[in-house]
């Protein structure tokens, strides 16, 4: 199963891209630590993650389609 | 009671069933606090103004420089180094003299925020860091006044209304139900300057004046317990929802006004940094300068280039990979716009390399200018 994720605002400075696509994730978990294993200088930072545009605290299970974004405060006026 | 200009003027409000004579008279008898008269504030206040809002209070303590011109729209060229609210209410008065304006030339703190929000029916956050975002958020969780929100990085933005509260769905939900605490200073760049397009402060801007209209008039449904995002290079909004915690509490006003928001950029001194003048450095460039070495922690090609300051350009986001480049045995200075950048970039350094020859200019290249000639 693939799992789209979105990125935005500051981590997608840390990332360099605002999307990509994450295989064999079965859960939101699962999602974060692939994604902190990938781009550890996040564990530093603040955002919450969303499943279909709700924002997810515990674990939850992932289904086909589903797209995580990782969502950061934006501070600038 | 709208007088015959004024029924002329809001014609086409009026036209509209869901607005008309007794939703204008709302938005007559109605004030706003637009706290921040930058990027998000022009809009917000020259369509604030154009409605029709009876007292607009507007709180800025910066002028206008000319970085400021590319997207803070109000402003003209002639303007730089004037005050912002003063130009401001100037030319908006011009645009609408049925309205009101009240100047705060000031640094909304947490010691001067309950006094000056009390008196708004709504409160538009358009500041540009997260100190204020929060103390303007938990002054209106106190004084429980509607917070219109907004914020933008780079090629996005957010909007949201906090604190809202009405009879059907709305329970109310702020800025900590979503980020219970800011960010660190390091991860916040809203210190030094981060790139924006120019028009995205316009759109996001446009959006909170639409949700103040909707507050006032009561018509359609607020953008509250939601968090829209806009990623202006997709042209894509993303909606979420926001949910109460349980966890989030108002803070008592003594709580309040005694709690450290860290405002200023004042930075988590764990060691000092050294710092050294303009005045300094320019002894030290002409006296020693092969025992020196100039990293400016700008971004890459951010202006303006100052040619006797330029060697090593190590952006502040990529300190750590460049640590490499540092000379241990020279007397490092590092550089950036206004100091902030510089004094957060040693800090990392010394912090996690243990580097110790590092020392920030004081008031970066815009303080080098200042005195260049002096």
């Amino acid at each position: 199963m693939k799992t789209e994720v979105l990125f935005f605002g500051i981590i997608v400075d840390i990332t360099g891209k605002n999307r990509m696509e994450i295989d064999n994730c079965k859960d939101t978990f699962s999602i974060k630590t692939a994604i902190l294993n990938e781009f550890p200088k996040l564990n530093s930072y603040k955002f919450v993650m969303t499943v279909r545009n709700q924002i997810v605290s515990d674990n939850k299970i992932l289904n086909n389609g589903d797209v995580v974004a990782f969502l950061p405060p934006f501070a600038g006026g | 009671m709208l007088d015959a200009a004024e029924i002329s003027r809001y014609q086409r409000h009026l036209q509209l069933s869901e607005i008309g004579m007794e939703g204008q008279e709302k938005i007559k008898t109605s004030s706003v606090l637009v706290i921040g008269a930058g990027g998000l504030g022009c809009p917000v206040l020259q369509y604030l103004t154009a409605l029709g809002v009876g007292t607009i209070g507007i709180v800025d303590h910066d002028i206008i420089s000319e970085s400021n011109l590319q997207r803070q729209v109000l402003y003209y060229q002639t303007d730089i180094n004037k005050s912002k609210v003063d130009t401001a209410v100037e030319r908006l008065g011009k645009q609408n003299p049925n309205v009101k304006f009240i100047k705060f030339i000031d640094q909304l703190t947490n010691k001067n925020a309950l006094d000056i929000l009390k008196d708004y029916d709504i409160v538009v956050d358009g500041t540009d860091n997260f100190a204020t975002r929060y103390l303007i958020n938990d002054a209106c969780a106190i004084l429980k006044k509607p917070l219109v929100f907004g914020a933008i990085h780079k090629f996005e933005g957010q909007v949201s209304v906090f604190n809202y509260k009405d009879e059907s769905t709305n329970n109310g939900v702020n800025y900590r139900d979503l980020f219970p605490v800011p960010p660190s200073p390091e991860q916040a760049p809203n210190c030094s300057e981060v790139g924006v397009i120019g028009v995205l402060p316009g759109i996001i801007g446009t959006l909170q004046a639409t949700e103040v209209l909707k507050i006032i008039t009561g018509i359609g449904k607020v953008l509250s317990g939601e968090l829209l995002f806009l990623n202006a290079l997709e042209m894509q909004f993303y909606k979420v929802q926001i949910t109460s915690s349980n966890q989030t509490k108002v803070f008592s006003i003594d709580e309040y006004k005694n709690f450290d928001y860290g405002q200023f950029c004042i930075l988590n001194e764990e060691k000092p940094v050294s710092e050294i003048s303009v005045s300094d450095l320019k002894y030290m460039l002409e006296s020693d300068r092969f025992n020196l070495q100039l990293i400016d922690v700008r971004e890459i090609n951010e202006l303006p280039v100052v040619e006797e300051l330029i060697e090593i350009n190590i952006p502040f986001a990529l300190i750590n990979e460049a640590v490499i480049k540092i000379d241990k045995n020279k007397k490092v200075i590092l550089i950036c716009k206004s100091g902030v950048r510089s004094k957060m970039a040693i800090q990392k350094l010394q912090r996690d390399f243990g580097i110790k020859n590092l020392h920030s200019l004081r008031g970066g290249v815009t303080e080098w200018l200042n005195c260049k000639n002096v």
